[in-house]
C-alpha cells in the first residue's frame, strides 16, 4: 500500500489517476478547493477499493497554507511515498492580454502555487531519502506560442524547476516526474472543438500513473506528443513568429 | 454530431455537460429543449433531441455508498453497469436486472426501465431501484422512492429522461457466490415446442430466453431455434477462476462503417443455419462466465457498424399471452415472407411481475425482438404489417429501440399517456416524444 497526496484532486487527470490508486488499495489524501466534491469523490474512491481516504480544501495559492496541510496528509496516511501536484487552470489568453493582473493570476495560480508546494515537498522528501514528487505540467510549456503563452509560461516554469529538482534530489533516491499532457477532453477544456489529438482523462491517468511506477523523469501523455513537440521546438524562432498556433 | 446506437440519425445538437451531482440545473440557450444522454446505447431516437440540446451525464461516474452485507449500492446516474459490476462482482453482488449490454448508464436503465433474460422471476430494473433523486429545471431536487413522492417514482422510471435529469439512484443488488453461470442450450422445432420449454424452465431456471431463426418459411422449420437457459453457479467450479476474461474491455473492434450493409440475405440465411446448428446435441450443458452469457455482443466494439452506412433498425414488441402465440407465429410469417430476416430474433416471455414505471415496456406476454438493416420503404412497409398485428393482439413496441413507430401506435399501446404529460419537465423533450405526440 502506497500513502499518495493529490493537490487538485478534484481535477479529471487527478481523479482519473486517483480511481487507478483506489482500485490497487492505495492511501488517499485530496486536497481541492471545493469541499463538497471533495467529499463526493473520496466517498467514490473509498467504494472503489482505496485503503483509506481523507480530504482537506485548500486553495493552492494561499501559499501560507501549503506547510501545514501537507504535515496533516503525512499525519494521516503515516507518512507520503508520492505526491502528485495537479491542480491548475486553462488562462483565458485573450482576458490576460487585457489585464495584468489576470496574466499575474494565471501565472500564479499555475507557476508560482506549484513551485512553492514543490519546494516544501522536496525538504520533506530529502529528508525522508525516498518516494517519489510528481507534477502536471503540459506540452503547452515546451515552447511558448501566440494562442496561449500565459498558460504556457507558467508551465515552462514549472518543467524547468522540476527539472533542476530532478537533479538535487537523484542523490537522495527521490524521484521527480514531470508530466506532460497534451489536449485533454475535461471539464477545463469544455469550450474546446475536439479532434482527433484530444485524449480521455482516463487514458491520460493510466499513462501518468505507469510513469510514477517507473519513476519516468519526464512522460508526455499520450506518447506522440514526445515526437509532435520535439519537432514544434525544432522549428527556428524566425519562422515560428510566423505560425498561428 | 450525436448519433444512436440505430446510426438511423445523426445529428447537431447543442451539448451541456453535468460533473457534479451538486450543481445547478446548467444554463440553455433560450427556448431550447434539453434531454439527458447517458451512453447512447438507445437505438433510435428516443435518447436524440434534434434542434434541442442533450445534457451528457457520463461524467457523473462516482460510486456514494456500497454495503457490502445488504448489497445496496448508491451510485451516480451517469455510471456503467460495466463500471459497477467491475466493483461489485468481485464483492459477490451482482445487477439484479441486466439488458444485452453493460454499456448502459445507471440513468438510462431507469429512464427505459430495461428487462432481462430473468424477467419472468424478477421484473424489471426499476424494481429493484429503492431510491434516486430528480433534479428539474426549476432547481428543484426531489428523492424519489415507492414511498417518497411516488407518483414521480412512477413516471419517471420508464420516463425516457422526459421528468427531469436523474443525478444518483439507490439500488439493491442480488448476491452471486461466482461469476459464473451454468446455462443448458436446447434446440427446438418450432413455437409449440418454445412455449412448452418455456413454461417448464421459467419454474427452475432464474435466466431464459430463445433465439428463432426467422429465416424459414412455413414448413420449413418456421419458429425453429435454441432456449438459453441458466441459473447462477452456488460454488466456484473448479479450474474455471483462470478462464474468466481478464479485461472488461471488448477484444475485437468493428473499425470503420462498411458502405453496404455485411448483413443481407445471403449472410443472414447462412448465420441462422449455421447458429441454429451449432451444437450436434439438442441439448448441451456449458458453464458460462457472465460477460459472455449476459453480454455476447459487447465483446465487439461497434458491432452495430456491421449494419453500413444507413444504419438498422430494431424492432421489439410484447403481446398478451393469451394472444401471444398467435401473434408471434403471424409476426414470424411475416418476416420470413419478406426474406428480409433478422440476425438475431429474441424470444421470451415476460412474467406476471408488474412494472413500475407508468410508461414500462415489459407486462406479461411474450416479447420479439428483431433487427433489420435500413432499406427504406422496402423495410418500412414490413414493420407497417408488424405495427397492425401487434395492436390486433393489444401489444406495444419498446421506445427505447424504437425509431419509427406511428403515434397511434405508442398511444394505444401506452394508454397512460394523458396522464404522464403532465409529469414532463417544461424544459425538456426529445426527438421521441415529438413524434410520437404529433396529432395527438
Amino acid at each position: 500500500m502506497r500513502r499518495i497526496l493529490i493537490v487538485g484532486a478534484t481535477s479529471a487527470i487527478a481523479q482519473a489517476a486517483a480511481r487507478v490508486w483506489a482500485v490497487r488499495g492505495e492511501a488517499l489524501y485530496l486536497v481541492g478547493r471545493d469541499p463538497v466534491r471533495l467529499e463526493s469523490i473520496a466517498a467514490d474512491l473509498a467504494v472503489r477499493g482505496a485503503a483509506r481516504v481523507d480530504h482537506a480544501a485548500m486553495d493552492a495559492t494561499d501559499l501560507a497554507a501549503h506547510a501545514a496541510v501537507i504535515e496533516r496528509a503525512a499525519a494521516s496516511l503515516g507518512g507520503l511515498d508520492t505526491a502528485l501536484i495537479a491542480h491548475g487552470t486553462l488562462s483565458d489568453q485573450a482576458a490576460c492580454q487585457e489585464s495584468v493582473a489576470q496574466t499575474l493570476a494565471e501565472i500564479n495560480v499555475n507557476g508560482l502555487a506549484v513551485v512553492a508546494l514543490l519546494s516544501v515537498l522536496a525538504n520533506r522528501f530529502e529528508q525522508q531519502r525516498s518516494g517519489t514528487i510528481a507534477v502536471i505540467s503540459s506540452v503547452a510549456g515546451d515552447r511558448g506560442r501566440g494562442s496561449n503563452y500565459v498558460y504556457g509560461s507558467a508551465k515552462a516554469l514549472v518543467s524547468a524547476f522540476a527539472s533542476g529538482l530532478r537533479q538535487r534530489l537523484h542523490r537522495a533516491g527521490v524521484a521527480v516526474v514531470t508530466l506532460k499532457p497534451g489536449f485533454v477532453d475535461t471539464p477545463m477544456t469544455a469550450a474546446f472543438r475536439k479532434g482527433p489529438l484530444w485524449a480521455q482523462p482516463s487514458r491520460v491517468a493510466a499513462g501518468l500513473v505507469r510513469a510514477i511506477d517507473r519513476g519516468t523523469p519526464v512522460a508526455y501523455l499520450p506518447w506522440f506528443w514526445r515526437p509532435a513537440m520535439f519537432l514544434v521546438r525544432a522549428i527556428p524562432e524566425r519562422w515560428f513568429r510566423t505560425l498561428k498556433l | 454530431m450525436v448519433s444512436s446506437w440505430g446510426n438511423l440519425i445523426r445529428a447537431e445538437h447543442e451539448l451541456r455537460r453535468l460533473t457534479s451531482r451538486h450543481a445547478d440545473f446548467p444554463e440553455l440557450p433560450a427556448r431550447r429543449s434539453v434531454l439527458p444522454f447517458g451512453n447512447g446505447r438507445s437505438y433510435g431516437d428516443s435518447c436524440l433531441n434534434v434542434g434541442g440540446a442533450l445534457l451528457e451525464m457520463r461524467a457523473l461516474d462516482r460510486f456514494i455508498a456500497f454495503d457490502r452485507n445488504a448489497g445496496v449500492i448508491t451510485c451516480e446516474a451517469g455510471l456503467l453497469l460495466d463500471e459497477l459490476l467491475e466493483v461489485t462482482v468481485p464483492a459477490g453482488w451482482f445487477v439484479p436486472v441486466t439488458p444485452g449490454t453493460r454499456f448502459v448508464t445507471v440513468g438510462g436503465a431507469i429512464a427505459n426501465d430495461v428487462h432481462g433474460k430473468n424477467h419472468h422471476v424478477a421484473g424489471t430494473f426499476g424494481r429493484h431501484v429503492r431510491r434516486f433523486e430528480l433534479l428539474r429545471s426549476t432547481g428543484a431536487r426531489l428523492t424519489c422512492s415507492p414511498t417518497e413522492n411516488p407518483e414521480w417514482f412512477a413516471v419517471t422510471i420508464g420516463g425516457l429522461g422526459l421528468t427531469g435529469v436523474i443525478t444518483w439512484a439507490e439500488i439493491q443488488l442480488r448476491p452471486i457466490a461466482t461469476p459464473w453461470l451454468e446455462v443448458e442450450t436446447i434446440r427446438f422445432g418450432g413455437l409449440a415446442e418454445f412455449f412448452e420449454l418455456c413454461a417448464q424452465s421459467d419454474r427452475d431456471w432464474e435466466h431464459t430466453v430463445a433465439w428463432i431463426d426467422c429465416t424459414r418459411s412455413p414448413g420449413s422449420g418456421l419458429g425453429r431455434g435454441l432456449l438459453q437457459r441458466a441459473n447462477h453457479l452456488e460454488r466456484e467450479p473448479p479450474g474455471q477462476a483462470a478462464a474468466a476474461p481478464r479485461a472488461s474491455a471488448p477484444h475485437l473492434k468493428v473499425p470503420f462503417v462498411p458502405p453496404v450493409s455485411l448483413v443481407n440475405g445471403p449472410t443472414l440465411r447462412a448465420f441462422n443455419s449455421f447458429y441454429y446448428h451449432r451444437q450436434r446435441a439438442s441439448r448441451e450443458k456449458t458453464l458460462q462466465h457472465y460477460q459472455r452469457f449476459f453480454y455476447p455482443l459487447d465483446g465487439i466494439l461497434n458491432w452495430n457498424r456491421l449494419y453500413g452506412a444507413r444504419g438498422f433498425y430494431q424492432y421489439q414488441c410484447v403481446v398478451p399471452l393469451a394472444a401471444g402465440r398467435e401473434a408471434v407465429a403471424a409476426l414470424l410469417e411475416h418476416v420470413a415472407a419478406s426474406g428480409q430476416g433478422s440476425f438475431l430474433a429474441v424470444l421470451k416471455l415476460f412474467g406476471a411481475v408488474l412494472s413500475p414505471g407508468m410508461l414500462s415496456f415489459p407486462m406479461e406476454g411474450v416479447t420479439l425482438a428483431l433487427d433489420f438493416p435500413n432499406r427504406g420503404a422496402k423495410l418500412a412497409r414490413l414493420l407497417a404489417h408488424l405495427d397492425e398485428l401487434v395492436a390486433e393482439a393489444g401489444g406495444r413496441l419498446y421506445p427505447a429501440k424504437d425509431a419509427r413507430m406511428p403515434g397511434s401506435l405508442f398511444r394505444s399501446g401506452y394508454p397512460r399517456w394523458r396522464e404522464f404529460v403532465p409529469f414532463i419537465d417544461p424544459r425538456h423533450s426529445s426527438s421521441f416524444w415529438r413524434r410520437v405526440m404529433a396529432a395527438a
